[in-house]
């Protein structure tokens, strides 16, 4: 048996072969499915999530070397109902195209303005490197993470998101 | 729509600047032919049904309130929520959005009230659902309104009827029915029930709004799916779990096509978490690489993801290669290369005028080229899988999937068509790939063998292996300038493929008769030659047009240069010879259009102004799935070659926008895509793809990305698709800025042969 702490509960998991990657004990164990695969060798960022707040590859993690720290995934993000700024910044700017690789670029943007809450666009460029968006949303996710910064608090989405008319 | 017409949509009206769209395939929707349309066509398109069914209205009676559905793109509960349907899948190009806005907008509805959702696949409802070439919104386009509209309609009969007084009194606004005379205002979840109740409106009867008087279509809508995504809900077809479901992974022979001849199947299944492993014969070949159902491989069923995948790594498999392919694309350039200079068994396209006699006559000067482009993969980010379950004599799945093909999915489980529910799941990328269904065949062949519920999943690695890649290919042109500086004469030869399969030219290659600038000049000649082709290739974004473009635009650009001509000033004259020719529907090139947007980049991207020390213009058009898009590129080169993209400014004709925020997303993405495809490719030797995962196949990253600037260009006409027209352009105009910085012009793809990188 072995116990995990994710997004702030404590939860027990049998018969998990202990070199499974964390990934998949996300996904399969305990029905986590936000975080995503996509390569499987660290060089898509699909699964980023926190260890002690540290972004780390969840698809190069044996579950047996996280017991005892701290896992957020992009599940643990929000408060109850209650978005967290990057989240609502992802929404307003309307980030998203197919949304496959989000979550672990909402989990890489969270560690950066976790440790740096006003980057440059060079330090979003490379706090962001590990994360690859096959849609090209490059653009909206930096400037989302410019947003969240700058608001430090995120505004009510209303999904209409401008009057302005093409 | 027969095969042919199918290739044509998938083509977007052709693969070139010239090309109309297959007759059929873009109806003219007049009311009149819509009805004709709706009422004759089985699998067509369905306004007639979507405004003829009551639905569950007529199969309840009584309290409790029914919910209206006037047929199966609206329903109104009577709390007021509103259900608009999107029918095609949504793959990230923001269909779900859009077609939502052109609901509500005719339905005049509040956007607030609204909710999208995903329509279930059922060909007899909503005929083909299909995300490709482009067509959603143009096909789309009048069958929702229409919908919407009549809809609208029901409600405000209901009120006119409660209220005793003329539908002419009425008016709508935001979910809500108003008599102004007196006062009075219902909304329309009140009016939802008895609505249900009235005759469903005549077609002809309904007003479609002007565009001056739209609310909703035009402005920025973020995704609805957005907050779903944000907080990691289960959209994807991966995301899908079942009780008691087991997970299942093939492998595949590296050469494609090859078959599992044996494997060390005892040691695999003592393995912990696995249940059975397997050899997969797999289906018949099919000529049709649309119609591939389960390949050939070793499958093995376990308890979870990890179990397999292990597993995987102990799998010692002998495979019979007799039937794989032996394609080498070094052997491909090399023949390639011979075929250029001396065609054989070469098929004329197009031929008018004399531009042998054109080109040994020219005044000025004779210009030629020879442009050569690699393979690519679709490398969607979610690998391919399925989850299937088979039980009580059907199978039931949940696919990421571009084109639902039930009775080809029946067929790999030996089962008919109607015993098949398919459930679209919002697409991890499409990009192409998923308009072919071979994951979810397997997943339904698997699903007779596998006790309960099962998933496929493929690694990145049987992703990029066994793709259809975008095809590669060769062209050499020549072209003759005469005294005046002029396009006089032009002379195409492209060396292209044919699948073994089916002798037919690849998917995405070859080149059409009215390619530009076929019509453009009197001396005109397009001609190919084939290699033969056993790795499987099929659509990929812009099919045909993502690479005719990159050759045909920087090669008219060499042109411009060696008859000392300014890029745009040169375009516009070469369009401006057919103008006032062009058509007054969505069918074609038209050169007005072209220029329209070849001046507005020109305009917004500061053409022959002064840039930033070191930062170059270069410039493209192209016209594609009925987009006329024109792209001015801002690039610096560093002395190591080092390419950095500063800026793009897009002008795209599409008609009206529907959603500005989703619309100027595609602009963006695409522009990055189109970046980072020309620095990839993936080479095969002795049929097995080089580059199986990230590490070999770098997409780009963050830093690639430019800044884009996008600018529409406004009409009445109908609104055309965005999906795809604003990558082809993109790179030519970035190759062309590079020669504007170094001189050096780039004529292999992926620029990497050339020495250049991405910064």
């Amino acid at each position: 048996m072995m116990r995990l702490q994710v997004n702030g509960k404590d939860l027990q998991l049998d018969g998990v072969a202990h070199d499974t990657p964390l990934l998949w004990v996300l996904r399969d164990e305990l029905g986590l499915v936000g975080t995503k695969y996509g390569c499987g060798i660290a060089q898509c960022g699909a699964c980023t999530v926190h260890l002690d707040g540290q972004p780390v590859r969840a698809c190069q993690i044996p579950v047996s070397a996280v017991a005892g720290l701290k896992i957020t995934t992009v599940e643990g993000l929000a408060q109850g109902e209650r978005l967290s700024t990057l989240q609502q910044a992802w929404v307003d700017h309307d980030v998203a195209q197919c949304g496959y690789c989000q979550a672990g670029q909402l989990m890489s943007a969270t560690a950066l303005l976790a440790t740096n809450p006003d980057p440059t666009d060079a330090q979003i460029d490379e706090a962001m490197a590990g994360n690859i968006c096959r849609c090209g949303t490059y653009g909206r996710i930096k400037k989302a993470i410019k947003a969240a910064a700058q608001t430090g608090k995120g505004q009510a989405g209303k999904g209409q998101i401008g009057k302005e008319k093409a | 729509m027969d095969g042919e017409q199918f290739n044509q949509m998938m083509l977007g009206a052709g693969p070139g600047t010239g090309a109309d769209v297959a007759p059929g395939m873009l109806p003219n929707l007049s009311r009149r032919g819509f009805i004709k349309v709706a009422g004759g066509a089985a699998g067509g398109l369905v306004l007639g049904l979507s405004l003829g069914v009551p639905g569950d209205a007529q199969a309840q009676s009584g309290p409790p309130p029914r919910p209206f559905v006037p047929g199966a793109f609206v329903r109104i509960a009577p709390d007021g929520k509103i259900t608009l349907i999107s029918k095609n899948p949504e793959i990230g190009q923001g269909i779900k959005t859009g077609f939502g806005v052109i609901l509500a907008e005719e339905l005049d509805a509040k956007w607030s009230d609204v909710t999208v959702a995903q329509a279930e696949v059922n060909a007899a409802v909503y005929g083909m659902q299909i995300a490709g070439g482009s067509m959603s919104t143009p096909l789309a386009w009048d069958e929702l309104r229409h919908a919407g509209a009549g809809a609208r309609a029901m409600l405000v009969a209901a009120a006119a009827q409660q209220w005793g007084v003329p539908v002419s009194e009425l008016a709508t606004s935001e979910s809500t029915v108003i008599h102004a005379a007196s006062g009075r205002k219902a909304s329309y979840g009140s009016l939802a029930t008895a609505a249900a109740a009235l005759p469903v409106p005549d077609i002809r009867s309904l007003k479609l709004k002007a565009r001056k008087d739209y609310k909703l279509i035009g402005q920025r809508f973020t995704g609805v799916d957005n907050p779903a995504i944000v907080t990691g809900k289960p959209l994807f077809a991966l995301d899908v779990q079942l009780p008691g479901m087991r997970y299942a992974s093939i492998e595949k022979c590296p050469s494609v096509g090859g078959k599992a001849k044996s494997f060390n199947a005892d040691e695999i299944k003592r393995l912990p978490g696995i249940i059975d492993a397997f050899i997969i014969e797999g289906t018949p070949p099919v000529a049709d690489v649309m119609k591939t159902g389960v390949l050939p491989g070793v499958a093995i069923i376990g308890k979870n993801t990890w179990a397999v995948l292990s597993a995987r790594k102990a799998l010692k498999v002998e495979w019979d290669t007799a039937t794989a392919s032996k394609d080498s694309w070094t052997g491909f350039v090399q023949q390639a290369r011979a075929l250029s200079k001396k065609p054989q068994g070469e098929t004329v396209v197009k031929a008018k005028g004399d531009v042998e006699k054109a080109l040994a006559t020219a005044k000025s000067k004779t210009v030629e080229a020879f442009y050569q482009f690699g393979f690519v993969a679709h490398a969607q980010l979610e690998p391919q899988n399925t989850v299937a379950w088979f039980k009580d004599g059907a199978v039931e799945l949940w696919a990421p999937m571009q084109l639902p093909d039930a009775a080809l999915v029946g067929a790999a489980a030996g089962l008919p068509a109607d015993k098949v529910k398919l459930n679209q799941m919002r697409v991890g990328g499409g990009f192409g790939r998923r308009l072919m269904n071979d994951f979810v065949c397997e997943a339904a062949y698997l699903s007779r063998r596998v006790d309960g519920p099962v998933k496929v999943v493929w690694t990145r690695e049987d992703d990029m292996r066994h793709d259809a890649y975008r095809v590669g290919g060769f062209m050499g042109y020549r072209a003759g300038i005469d005294a005046q500086g002029k396009l006089a004469a032009f002379d195409a030869h492209m060396v292209t493929f044919k699948d073994t399969a089916s002798g037919k030219v690849s998917k995405g290659g070859g080149i059409s008769p009215n390619e530009f600038p076929a019509d453009y000049v009197d001396d005109y000649r397009a001609s190919q030659s084939f290699l033969p082709l056993s790795t499987p290739v099929v659509w990929w974004r812009a099919p045909g047009s993502n690479t005719m473009a990159w050759v045909q635009q920087s090669f008219l650009h060499e042109v411009a240069v060696a008859a000392g001509r300014d890029h745009v000033e040169f375009l516009v004259e070469l369009f401006g010879r057919k103008s006032g020719t062009g058509a007054p529907t969505n069918r074609g090139l038209d050169p007005d259009r072209a220029i329209g947007v070849i001046k507005l980049a020109a305009e917004k991207a500061g053409w022959g102004k002064r840039l930033p020390k070191g930062h170059h213009h270069g410039l493209a058009f192209y016209f594609s799935h009925l987009g006329h898009i024109a792209e001015v590129a801002e690039v610096s080169v560093d002395a190591s070659k080092k390419v950095t993209v500063h800026k793009v400014t897009v002008a795209a004709d599409v008609g009206p926008v529907i959603n500005l925020s989703a619309a100027e997303n595609q602009c963006e993405g695409s522009v990055v895509d189109a970046i980072g495809t020309m620095a990839l490719e993936v080479t095969m030797e002795n049929g097995a793809a080089q580059q199986a995962n990230f590490d070999r196949y770098p997409l780009p990253r963050m830093a690639v990305a430019p800044k884009v600037e996008t600018h529409f260009v406004q009409s009445d006409r109908s609104p055309t698709g965005l999906g795809e027209p604003v990558f082809p352009p993109a790179v030519p105009a970035i190759c062309n800025a590079i020669h504007a910085a170094t001189g050096h012009r780039i004529r292999t793809l992926p620029i990497t042969k050339e020495g250049f990188t991405l910064a």
